[in-house]
């Protein structure tokens, strides 16, 4: 079975707090891999370190064999890399399809010289953009909001406009943070469907969810992180059972 | 030496000024770029009392209290309705600035755009003191007497009053403040109230050693800048010796070179600072909560 | 008639050759404001616009068209090792390190006897007309236009937005910033020479930091959402002390004073009242008559 990402031993510390303290995992072609553990975990600094945002202080990161680590978030992105963030990060001022539209970056072929001499190719390239933007926004079931400006959309409509906008550069890894905060439980089976989906159509997925019930109903396999160390990685079921996990979601309640 | 004690002299001028500017940006994230125009404002005022007979000595504490009013004036009319932006950083600069316009308009048309000078008698002459082998005037040090009291009184009400504590927990985080049950309204207002204040004293002494006119802000805005940045911006020990360094290199550089590169060391210095250390010599690196 | 219309061209040209010069001034700050960069070292940029325009015509003897394009060229070769650097800055200290660069050239300028420094240079040969200042704007305009609504565009509006999610969306933000630096810096060379030689001179008090602020206020009381909004904020704030000149003796205020105080006043009124600028009044006023239909309903 081959990886697609391959975090080995990452390492990345903020002033005196090891964030994350020689985590190692993989996520494999198509699975939809899981990323648990209690708030402070270390989760979404995984994430930031795997698209670019934050460069590790030690340990590498593999794309497709490819060390990555370190590089600028745009190159990441360019590897194939999209990503949704834990606070909404939409851009408030621009319509849903316009969002979309910005993550089509990587995948437009557009020249400027076409566009600046007004030529009919550039006309059909920006109508082609659109074309997709509006049918991504179909695929999340939210085409008839696709005027609306990203302020103004419901916070289940924001976060699934935020998963449409990743998908749009067609990435190879989806990174999730927490997609389905907030949410009520019919936007959660729906977002569940879509990652479903989006797996079985090639996409690799790597989702923090602090929902448990959907996170054992979609993964493939599940890591879990407490203080920055992975304490356990597997199916659901063993996961689920695993007596380090069962201590540290208890000893975060107690 | 005397390029020292001129150093000093000016320095100090550069510092109190400095130190207005830098404590409403530690407090709100925003630069006031109508420092200046109070500096300049209080310059005239204190050249009008003067003119009317009021002795310097009167003269001087009424000026600083008009350019604190004016502080005030400020603060309630321009940063105040942009307090929730998001871009407040933004256009509290583009406010301050339209208020500095309206300044600097009405100083224009009260008094004209001539400069002015304080009559000659204002400050008590005599023979410069001589101090290691320098030459020190009256002047140059009332100037620094004043300024370094109003350090003295700063640093006191900033770390030994319950006014300074509440400066400083503003600074760090407004929300945490709020709940803490600190009126960060007033706070603010107090804080502007404080750094104009400064700015005006900077204004007078200025004026008492060079000239007085409507576009006196302008030069010493943009060393303003450099100092705060030099010394790390909301870091008011900082401004004070980068106020103090900047002074010290002109007297020097100019002695050295000539005049004409007084300007161009306040700018390049800012320049390299920025690129090389953006923190200045003393500042954090600015990470704000809301 | 025709006369008529030909005294009026007579007077008011240079009113309209100087809306044009500050729409181009003010669509170069724009040009980094538009993705969120507060670059304020156009003065700089414009100055040496302007006196390499000037030293090819009159020094030279080269022909007009060869120093424009030097106009243009020449500033932005200067942005480049500019930006790199300072582009990393945010916010308030990228302004500050702009502001810092603009005065660096200005004060260079004074102290370069081969300039004349503080004098400036004086009888430069009047090549600018009119219709070359709205040929330009009329370029840089379309420039605009094209970018709206391109990958480009909405590349340089997300990086506005938030520039770290920019990023992890592929777009090189740091590129698209030093273009959009490059980009302004050109524009406000081009102005620089065209009024070098519209005005006969050049001096470096013409460039200093009041005049940057001037480019920022035209391009934020007409509105930065729209590309057209400074050229309506250039306009606006152009013609308004021509009206004020009239006004000035009715209510016994010196006409600079007044010119002064108004441009305080409107920039103080559109930033607290109409932040999107002069532009953004259609929209708002449109809002609001649908909002007090709502409530009406």
């Amino acid at each position: 079975m081959s990886a697609l990402l391959e975090v080995e031993r990452l390492e990345r510390t903020f002033g005196g707090v090891r964030a994350v303290d020689g985590a190692s995992f993989a996520v494999r072609k198509g699975e939809i891999h899981g990323l648990m553990g209690p708030n402070g975990a270390g989760k979404t600094t995984v994430i930031n370190t795997v698209s670019g945002l934050l460069a590790p202080t030690g340990g590498q990161i593999r794309l497709d064999g490819r060390a990555i680590q370190g590089l600028r978030p745009h190159v990441i992105a360019g590897l194939g890399v999209a990503r949704t963030f834990q606070n909404i990060r939409l851009f408030a001022d621009l319509s849903a399809r316009d969002n979309v539209l910005v993550g089509e970056h990587l995948v437009r072929k557009a020249s400027l010289g076409a566009r600046l001499l007004m030529l009919p190719a550039a006309a059909e390239e920006e109508r082609r953009a659109k074309e997709r933007a509006l049918a991504l926004l179909e695929r999340i079931g939210l085409a008839e909001r696709a005027r609306e400006r990203a302020r103004n959309l419901s916070y289940g409509e924001q976060r699934r406009v935020e998963i449409a906008r990743a998908l749009a550069s067609e990435p190879r890894l989806l990174l999730l943070d927490e997609p389905t905060a907030g949410m009520n439980p019919v936007e959660v089976k729906a977002v569940a469907a879509l990652i479903r989906k989006v797996a079985s159509e090639g996409h690799s997925v790597l989702l923090i969810e602090h929902n448990v019930k959907l996170v054992m109903d979609v993964c493939d396999r599940i890591t879990v992180l407490d203080f920055g160390k992975v304490i356990c990685e597997g199916e659901p079921a063993a996961v689920a059972k695993d007596p380090a996990v069962i201590a540290a979601y208890l000893g975060a309640q107690a | 030496m005397q390029q020292a004690v001129n150093g000093l002299f000016l320095g100090s001028i550069y510092a109190l000024f400095a130190l207005g500017y830098t404590l409403v940006f530690g407090v709100l994230d925003i630069l006031n770029l109508a420092h200046a125009a109070v500096f300049m404002l209080a310059s005239f005022g204190a050249l009008t009392l003067v003119g009317r007979g009021l002795h310097i000595l009167a003269a001087f504490p009424l000026a600083v209290l008009l350019a604190g009013v004016l502080g005030l004036v400020l603060e309630r009319i321009a940063f105040r309705p942009l307090r929730g932006r998001t871009d407040s950083n933004i256009s509290g600069l583009i406010s301050s600035l339209a208020m500095a316009t309206v300044f600097v308009a009405l100083a224009l048309q009260i008094w004209g755009p001539n400069v002015t000078r304080f009559p000659f008698a204002t400050l008590p002459s005599g023979r410069p003191i001589s101090f290691l082998g320098a030459g020190i005037s009256r002047l140059q040090l009332t100037t620094m007497g004043v300024a370094l009291l109003f350090f003295l009184a700063l640093w006191w009400l900033v770390t030994r009053t319950r006014l300074g504590r509440e400066i400083r927990a503003v600074a760090e985080s407004p929300r945490a403040a709020r709940i803490l049950g600190v009126n960060v309204d007033r706070v603010i207002a107090a804080s502007f109230f404080i750094s104009s204040a400064l700015g005006g004293a900077a204004g007078v002494l200025f004026g008492l050693a060079y000239d007085v006119e409507a576009d006196m802000g302008r030069s010493v805005e943009l060393k303003g800048l450099a100092v705060i940045i030099l010394g790390g911006m909301g870091s008011m020990p900082g401004a004070v010796l980068a106020g103090l360094t900047l002074g010290l290199t002109e007297a020097f550089v100019v002695a050295r070179f000539g005049a004409s590169y007084r300007d161009a060391i306040s700018f390049a210095g800012l320049f390299l600072i920025l690129v090389l250390r953006p923190r200045g010599l003393l500042g954090q690196a600015a990470l704000r909560e809301a | 008639m025709w006369e008529w219309l030909g005294d009026l061209y007579g007077t008011y040209e240079s009113t309209l050759a100087y809306i044009g010069l500050n729409s181009l001034l003010a669509l170069s700050v724009y040009a980094t404001l538009s993705c969120g960069q507060l670059a304020l070292g156009n003065a700089g940029f414009m100055a040496i616009g302007a006196y390499a325009a000037t030293l090819l015509t009159k020094s030279a003897g080269l022909p007009f068209p060869f120093a424009l394009a030097a106009s243009l060229v020449l500033p932005a070769l200067v942005a480049v090792p500019l930006g790199l650097p300072v582009l990393r800055l945010k916010g308030v200290f990228l302004a500050i390190a702009t502001i810092g660069f603009g005065e660096v050239v200005r004060l260079g300028i004074v102290n370069w006897d081969f300039v004349n420094g503080a004098q400036g240079i004086v009888a430069i040969p009047q090549k600018t007309a009119l219709w070359m200042i709205f040929l330009a704007l009329a370029a840089v305009l379309f420039a605009f236009g094209r970018l709206r609504g391109s990958k480009w565009g909405f590349a340089l509006e997300a990086i506005r937005e938030d520039e770290p999610a920019a990023r992890t969306m592929g777009i090189p933000t740091t590129s698209y910033k030093l273009a959009m630096l490059v980009l302004g810096a050109a524009i406000a060379g081009l102005a620089g020479a065209l009024e070098a030689h519209y005005t006969f001179m050049v001096a470096p008090n013409g460039f200093s930091f009041s005049r940057v602020v001037d480019m920022l206020v035209f391009a934020v009381v007409g509105g930065t959402i729209f590309y057209w909004g400074p050229i309506l904020g250039a306009a606006f704030l152009t013609l308004l002390p021509e009206i004020l000149r009239e006004v000035a003796p009715l209510v016994g205020i010196e006409p600079g004073p007044l010119r002064l105080m108004v441009n305080g006043l409107v920039l103080l009124a559109v930033i607290l009242f109409l932040p999107n600028g002069l532009a953004s009044l259609p929209a708002r006023l449109r809002e609001r008559r649908a909002a007090r239909r709502a409530l009406a309903a």
